[in-house]
């Protein structure tokens, strides 16, 4: 029990101020690095609360898809080289009272409402029928995954489809002067339209592509 | 303190969902940032609920958390993917300087 608790505030720590610094970074590479972080401390958070799959599965798709895309459109815009002040500029100074007070609402509403779990403790005594703890959490979630979220999970993928067509929608960008290559152009040709035999005659050549 | 319980966890998503409400609101560099701060405040939703999958015993949560996994990458390929286009029509993803809507 001190090791869990070791662990989870570890972790715990290290996400809360990666997200802080996240958001207070004044170099956007700082916050994807810090992102990153955030990520991997919250996924050792998953596997050691149990949700091993789940930990693993954000390490693969944050980390390694999400993560590394931010940085790819950071690169490319080159918003890196912006030397902005965080805090800078008369018409930025007015939301921040704004934001903190919002945020620390929210903050305190969501501490009530776990205030709330805290003091009704027979709300833990339903019964664990659904986990099966014979077999792995990987095993238990494919279990109910493909049979009982079947359709669910095929929408997702139906979203992760219509994601990706319309990110590459909205990027395309059509070149002028970029020689490509047609295959119907080229299939379609006919013997007729290349070659064209002529008779020749003697002492005076042909006259080519006039 | 030291027996680590379900409203530990609840609060960890509470101080990061938090977190990047204000990392929306004081933002002042970038879009990008904001979106980071977006894919906070679902890391914190996740949090919520893989805690509550575990100490309640149902596996709904974890799945459901698959799900939102699946939309936040979703989510992020097109915002990033708005934002080169917009980069590359108007030169700028400051946020003070978007300013076409007139907002």
């Amino acid at each position: 029990m001190i090791a869990h608790a070791i662990f989870f505030y570890t972790f715990s720590i290290i996400a809360v101020v990666s997200a802080i610094m996240v958001t207070a970074s004044k170099n956007t590479v700082h916050s994807v690095f810090f992102l990153i972080l955030d990520f991997i401390s919250i996924s050792c958070l998953f596997i050691m609360i149990g949700a091993e799959f789940l930990g693993m599965i954000m390490l693969i798709v944050y980390v390694g898809a999400v993560a590394v895309l931010f940085l790819f459109v950071v690169m490319m815009l080159n918003v890196a080289q912006q030397k902005n002040q965080w805090f800078a500029g008369q018409s930025t100074s007015k939301h921040i009272p704004v934001g903190l007070i919002i945020s620390t609402l929210i903050f305190f509403e969501i501490i009530i409402v776990i205030g709330g779990w805290k003091y009704k403790p027979e709300i833990f005594d339903i019964n664990n029928s659904l986990v099966n703890t014979s077999v792995s959490n990987t095993h238990s979630l494919g279990q109910i995954l493909y049979t009982d979220y079947i359709h669910v999970f095929q929408i997702s993928g139906m979203i992760l489809l219509v994601a990706m067509i319309g990110a590459i929608v909205l990027t395309f960008r059509q070149r002028s002067g970029v020689k490509r290559q047609s295959y119907i152009k080229q299939i379609s040709r006919e013997r007729v339209e290349g070659v064209e035999v002529l008779e020749v005659q003697s002492n005076k050549g042909v006259k080519i592509d006039d | 303190m030291i027996d680590i319980g379900l409203g530990h966890y609840l609060t960890l998503g509470a101080v990061i969902f938090s977190i990047g409400v204000i990392g929306i609101f004081l933002n002042r560099k970038n879009i990008i940032v904001i979106l980071m701060s977006i894919e906070l405040i679902l890391l914190a939703v996740n949090i919520n609920l893989v805690a509550f999958s575990i100490y309640l015993g149902d596996l709904a949560g974890q799945v459901f958390t698959l799900f939102i996994l699946t939309v936040a990458a979703a989510e992020a390929a097109i915002g990033l993917a708005i934002i080169v286009v917009y980069f590359r029509n108007s030169g700028t993803i400051r946020v003070e300087e978007i300013d076409k809507l007139k907002g």
